[in-house]
């Protein structure tokens, strides 16, 4: 078997997830090449090569790979697809974006966001935003995956694989970079937030979340909500932490005034401590919490950011 | 500017699902559907690109069996202005259905193709991609922002830790992400007139497609449940439990 994983980067900087994904490549087992495609990309791939378990790192240097923009990335992928069995990138905004396309241009499926490797050709996955697991078997000589990084552990940084240029050039008609907007937020991205802090429908109003940003400050924490709360219109959509918003798995979680539906659990339950403030005590979020905290919010919270 | 926008037919996001007994699957029994979330975004932003004079026509089209035909009436509801049913019973995912939509650009042409960004069942996130690579045409994924303008549409994309804009030719097709709009509620009397719509079927065959086959489901399992904790009596208790016992602050 051979394998080709796509390597990520933002702003000159090899990924992090990358690593995770080749762990994913390790237990599927055989040759695994790494893929840095971008302009000016050498750091990024002298980066690749240091990756332990890697044979070697292809690198396709040119403008027209900037920003890996799907159509160019895709094209080259294809173009290189031929010496590989499985290729993966990490089920990231990029990957995702990305391997469908290269998946259909080879007239294959695709495995999305694998949790584990049960064969070279049989995986795990979530379905149902996690409240299912499905084991598929791909059919396909070629396997195009992507890989939920947090299930794997990240490769070493002890290697020194070998890195060969890629003279594949592709055009691009299609699409035209304009431009980037990373986050400048003090707060971390719920996504990747070691602590999030999300408000329910029991907040009563947008201005009450302000309750939440104190205890956030001290923790480190980003904000959420409910979708109750985001389709009461108390804060925008882009907070909503649920089957319909984003699916976080912080060190510590923290639900206040969340009352438990099956919609926001979804995107919560993976979290490795989970507290649940609440006034009803029968609230169905108490039965995932691991400490559940009955009361008033607009007492509890201002006593908790003092405690902290 | 013809606007295509398809929907799928899913489990309503609020319903707690059951993995059968034998474990090959999800149970669908008398299980209240709907139209997937980010199909409904997705349909918003067509009937709000109609209402600024951008579109001047949207087929709603979906892939599924007869009962799927609900929620093509849902898009009707919502201000498409037709519907094509693609009727399968067969079990297709992203692969498949992109061929098969594929068969529907090909008759149609609209000039932008909407759809959700994943659906929340197989949560595959590639039909979107996987019909822009067999169209040939560009993607504009994850969009919180879509304008058209002079033959090309700009797109905003909802990137990990930030936005990305980037411009693309037309036909092309986008994917709706959370941010795009804020979905309407169908009202009474739309649902009505939604009724009387035009809504036409094909079938594969009929588009000359053959479904491709999805990967072999194996095995379906409920993932460990979590189990809940201890009720604390204090914020004092329970900064304590999270300090030493929890180790998390």
């Amino acid at each position: 078997m051979s394998i080709l994983v796509l390597a990520e980067y933002h702003e000159g900087q090899l990924a992090a997830g990358t690593a995770h994904v080749v762990a994913a490549a390790q237990a599927i087992g055989g040759d695994i090449d790494i893929l840095v495609a971008g302009d000016n990309v050498a750091g990024v791939a002298e980066a690749a090569a240091r990756l332990d378990g890697v044979s070697r790192v292809r690198v396709a240097d040119n403008a027209v790979y900037a920003h890996q923009l799907a159509e160019p990335t895709a094209d080259l992928l294809v173009a290189l697809a031929d010496d590989y069995t499985h290729l993966l990138a990490a089920a990231t905004t990029t990957g995702k974006n990305v391997l469908p396309r290269v998946a259909a241009l080879k007239d294959v499926n695709q495995i999305s966001e694998i949790l584990a490797v049960d064969s070279p050709d049989t995986f795990k996955r979530p379905i149902y935003a996690g409240n299912a697991i499905a084991t598929v078997r791909s059919e396909d000589s070629l396997k195009v995956i992507t890989v939920r990084t947090t299930a794997f552990d990240a490769v070493g940084e002890s290697g020194a694989a070998a890195i060969e240029a890629v003279d594949v050039v592709v055009d691009n008609a299609l699409s035209t970079f304009v431009d980037e907007t990373l986050a400048q937020n003090e707060r971390p991205e719920l996504g990747g937030a070691r602590v999030v802090i999300s408000g329910g429908r029991g907040m009563g109003n947008g201005e009450n979340f302000k309750l939440l940003e104190g205890i956030a400050d001290k923790l480190g924490a980003a904000i959420g909500a409910s979708r109750a709360a985001v389709d009461a219109g108390f804060v925008p959509n882009d907070m909503q932490v649920g089957q319909t918003g984003k699916i976080v798995a912080p060190e510590l979680y923290i639900a206040v005034g969340i009352s438990g539906a099956i919609q926001h659990l979804a995107g919560m339950k993976d979290s490795r401590v989970i507290v649940a403030i609440n006034k009803d005590d029968e609230a169905p979020i108490f039965q995932v919490a691991d400490y559940g905290l009955v009361g008033d919010l607009f007492e509890l919270l201002p006593e908790l950011e003092q405690k902290l | 500017m013809k606007v295509l926008v398809a929907v799928k037919r899913v489990i309503d996001y609020n319903v707690k699902i059951r993995v059968k007994p034998d474990h090959t699957d999800v149970d669908l029994t008398n299980v209240k559907m709907a139209m997937n979330p980010f199909c409904e975004i997705a349909v918003e932003e067509a009937v709000r690109l109609k209402e600024k004079g951008v579109a001047t026509e949207i087929v709603a089209v979906t892939v599924g069996p007869k009962t799927a035909q609900e929620q093509l009436r849902t898009a009707l509801a919502l201000g498409a202005d037709r519907a094509i049913h693609v009727e399968t019973d067969a079990r297709v995912e992203s692969l498949g259905v992109a061929k098969l939509l594929k068969g529907v650009v090909d008759e149609e042409q609209p000039d932008l193709v909407i759809l959700g960004k994943q659906a929340i069942d197989t949560d595959n996130n590639q039909t979107g991609q996987m019909l822009a690579a067999l169209t040939g045409m560009p993607q504009g994924t994850f969009a919180s922002e879509v304008s058209i303008e002079n033959g090309e549409v700009s797109v905003t994309r909802e990137i990990d830790g930030g936005l990305q804009t980037v411009k693309l030719r037309l036909p092309a097709v986008v994917t709706s992400d959370l941010r795009l709009n804020e979905p309407r509620y169908a009202k009474l009397p739309d649902i009505m007139k939604a009724k009387k719509k035009p809504l036409e079927t094909r079938t594969p065959e009929t588009l000359g497609v053959s479904i491709a086959a999805p990967p072999t489901l194996l095995k379906v399992e409920t993932p460990a449940e979590r189990q809940g904790g201890v009720k604390v009596a204090s914020v004092d208790e329970l900064v304590d439990k999270l300090k030493n016992e929890a180790k998390v602050l």
